[in-house]
């Protein structure tokens, strides 16, 4: 993995010598751009490759306020579209990019994110998806997420879970209901609303059997050549 | 007189529940499942069953009579300890009788005599009645103890094939000054369970079991501060207590999976005219000895996840008790520490003066979905949508000890039912259906099991279960996990 971000992003893979050209001025970061085109949940199940927008502004954390926020259209195919490392999307009139990402730990630090791109990381709204690519249909899972703070979660298009109001991130926080991860593709995505402070999120599949699933591999749509 | 009009009125609120059906018996055995049914058997040849241990009925005396039988099951055959005075008290002897089916209705019902396995002659210091029962879990030794005042409780050994006393097995004397005694092993240790006090004297008897243990089987069995029970020593295991007085004759009831339960009588129920009346209870067991527990009394419960430490709720919108504050700025602005003189935000450590009543749900719930409500977990904060009350379903069936219950949020008719797919949901209103109803068994922990009596589409028992900080799914129950394991609390 090598050290995020690369303020313009030309390529999904770079090397380690570009990668440090681009170091960022803030204190080490726990992100770092995808070096592979894919990857695997670590050992304890955790996916550490996502593809997160720049923040949005947005306020309010009770449970009709996240509902709210999260079914706002910002931008075309807001629930349905695999964004590529580099795109664009305009939202209020501003151009905000999807970035690739690798986390080093278990979670997402969104703070990190933010900050090293000169962005606001309270009072807005991160979108993030990365696809899991399952080898076989595998039923009876659980998508289990945490999150700070209030945070919804969609898997192949449905909304399995969400949490509320100004909370931590805390391992399988919210646990979905049984679903049905299918053979070959399946889109993660979430939003994760923040107020103030700090703002992570982690998410992991949990099998039948309540264990981390970790028969799947993560990638994130390809930057445009 | 305010203070204590509020207290009858949560005492009432909080209602026990007894059993149901025809439960007059004295001196029942241990509770004996045979092809699914309960059964019991007092003094006198008198006989209960039950389908589901909740309901019971008048069953089929046995083919001898006597005073306080005892019941165990070894191999195929229920073998029956009968106790009887042969003339005058002291002196008495045991006999055995054995069926290998407990259901008169079937062609194998027949009893068999095989004859007096301990006695009392009349002249020495015991009374050879009330046996009970021990199938030792770690040496597969069958033993007996027996005895009413006039002198010591005794332990023999029965042959753990035939039930029949064990060659040259002699009496050794445990207790004194007490009947009905029993005897259970529980980690490490044994357990003589016995009953002290007087009995047959309805609403004055005085009843009560108390409790000794040993590391042997042989004794001596000392109680919390020491006093063997040789010497009238004994823990209080249960005494009289709501409306029930002079209970008596523990019977241990091993549900599995860490389940357990145990029987008595009680002397006089108060709300049965003072008659003698059969009892289920959860077994409990702290720092090492047994507690008695209390079957779920009806009443408006928070129920926590020993897992998560959160609350079940509804998963609606909450408000606050006393509804929405704005938070206090702490960061030097208008009205916050440090902040400029300008702030004119009320300052929410304050208060706002007087009494904060609680939610009215019929207020609080006006902006919550119609239809079916998920289910979640969350920090406790006092509101309506986390306050559950029980109600006992009158005929529906129950299980040992209990009615099945429905569970619905305090004032409302939104009802917890095990949906389609083995999860949770809020109705919004009770119809009666068996995924509505719910078996709530208090563990020995003291915590509680909470079992919906059917989930759709599967026939395995599931549990309401903890899953992550603040979801709740139905699963298998675990007895070494905390997930399935819930505190209920007076809100």
């Amino acid at each position: 993995m090598k050290p995020f971000p690369l303020l313009v992003c030309m390529c999904l893979f770079v090397s380690h010598a570009q990668a440090a050209e681009s170091a960022s001025p803030y204190p080490a970061t726990s992100l770092a751009r995808p070096d592979s085109p894919e990857t695997t949940p670590d050992a304890a199940g955790f996916i550490r490759r996502w593809i997160i927008l720049e923040p949005i502004g947005c306020n309010g954390l009770t449970d009709s306020a996240v509902q709210a926020a999260v079914k706002t259209e910002y931008f075309p195919n807001q629930f349905s579209v695999i964004p590529r490392d580099g795109d664009s999307v305009t939202v209020g009139g501003t151009n905000l990019v999807w970035h690739a990402v690798d986390t080093k730990g278990y979670n997402v630090n969104l703070y990190h994110f933010a900050h090293s791109l000169g962005k606001p990381s309270s009072f807005v709204l991160f979108w993030a998806v990365t696809v899991v690519n399952c080898p076989e249909e595998i039923r009876g899972v659980r998508l289990a997420i945490g999150s700070n703070a209030a945070s919804v979660w969609w898997v192949n298009g449905q909304e399995v879970v969400g949490i509320y109001g100004d909370r931590q991130t805390v391992i399988d926080d919210g646990v979905s209901r049984r679903l049905t991860l299918r053979k070959g593709q399946n889109i993660v995505r979430c939003a994760v609303i923040n107020g103030g402070g700090a703002t992570d999120f982690c998410a992991r599949f949990l099998d039948a059997e309540e264990k981390p699933l970790k028969r799947f591999t993560v990638s994130v749509g390809q930057a445009a050549k | 007189m305010k203070l204590i009009l509020a207290a009858t009125i949560v005492l009432s609120a909080m209602r026990a529940v007894a059993l149901d059906g025809q439960v007059q018996i004295h001196d029942p055995s241990t509770l004996i499942r045979c092809d699914g049914k309960y059964y019991t058997y007092g003094t006198g040849g008198s006989c209960l069953v039950s389908d589901d241990g909740w309901t019971w009925r008048r069953g089929v005396a046995p083919a001898r009579r006597g005073m306080a039988p005892d019941i165990i099951q070894l191999g195929d055959r229920y073998c029956l300890y009968v106790a009887a005075n042969l003339g005058a008290q002291p002196k008495a002897a045991i006999n055995l009788i054995w069926n290998r089916t407990l259901d008169p209705n079937s062609p194998d019902y027949k009893w068999e005599e095989s004859g007096v396995v301990a006695s009392s002659d009349g002249i020495e210091d015991c009374n050879a009645i009330d046996p009970g029962l021990c199938l030792d879990p770690v040496t597969g030794k069958l033993w007996m103890v027996y005895g009413s005042y006039f002198g010591f409780i005794r332990l023999v050994q029965l042959d753990a094939k035939t039930g029949l006393r064990e060659p040259g097995s002699e009496p050794v004397n445990v207790a004194i000054n007490c009947e009905a005694s029993d005897l259970i092993y529980h980690d490490g240790w044994y357990y003589l369970l016995a009953t002290h006090g007087s009995c047959c004297r309805g609403s004055d008897s005085g009843y009560n079991i108390r409790v000794g243990r040993a590391r042997s089987v042989l004794g001596p069995y000392l109680d919390h501060t020491g006093v063997d029970m040789i010497q009238g020593g004994g823990k209080l295991f249960l005494g009289s207590g709501g409306r029930f007085i002079g209970p008596g004759h523990f019977g241990l009831l091993d549900l599995g999976d860490g389940v357990q339960k145990f029987s008595c009588h009680f002397e006089a129920d108060l709300d049965r005219g003072g008659a003698s009346v059969l009892d289920i209870r959860p077994l409990l067991w702290k720092d090492g000895w047994p507690v008695a527990g209390e079957n779920l009394r009806e009443g408006t419960y928070e129920i926590e996840s020993v897992r998560t430490g959160t609350a079940l709720e509804l998963a609606v919108e909450g408000m606050p008790v006393g509804g929405r504050r704005a938070r206090r700025n702490f960061g030097g602005g208008p009205g916050g520490p440090g902040g400029g003189a300008g702030g004119q935000r009320p300052n929410p450590f304050t208060g706002q003066g007087g009494t904060i009543p609680p939610q009215d749900v019929s207020q609080v719930s006006t902006n919550w979905p119609a239809g079916n409500v998920p289910v979640r977990l969350a920090n406790y904060l006092c509101q309506s949508q986390q306050k559950w009350t029980f109600s006992a379903v009158t005929n529906a069936g129950g299980y040992p000890g209990s009615p099945y219950f429905r569970i619905t949020i305090e004032g409302t008719d939104r009802t917890l039912a095990a949906d389609e797919e083995g999860e949770l949901v809020a109705l919004s209103s009770f119809t009666g259906g068996p995924e509505q109803l719910w078996r709530v068994d208090q563990l020995t922990d003291a915590t509680w099991r909470v079992m919906p009596k059917a989930a759709l589409k599967t026939a395995e028992p599931l549990a309401l279960s903890a899953i992550g900080s603040s979801s709740v799914t139905l699963a298998r129950f675990d007895p070494n996990s905390d997930e399935q394991r819930w505190i209920f609390k007076t809100p």
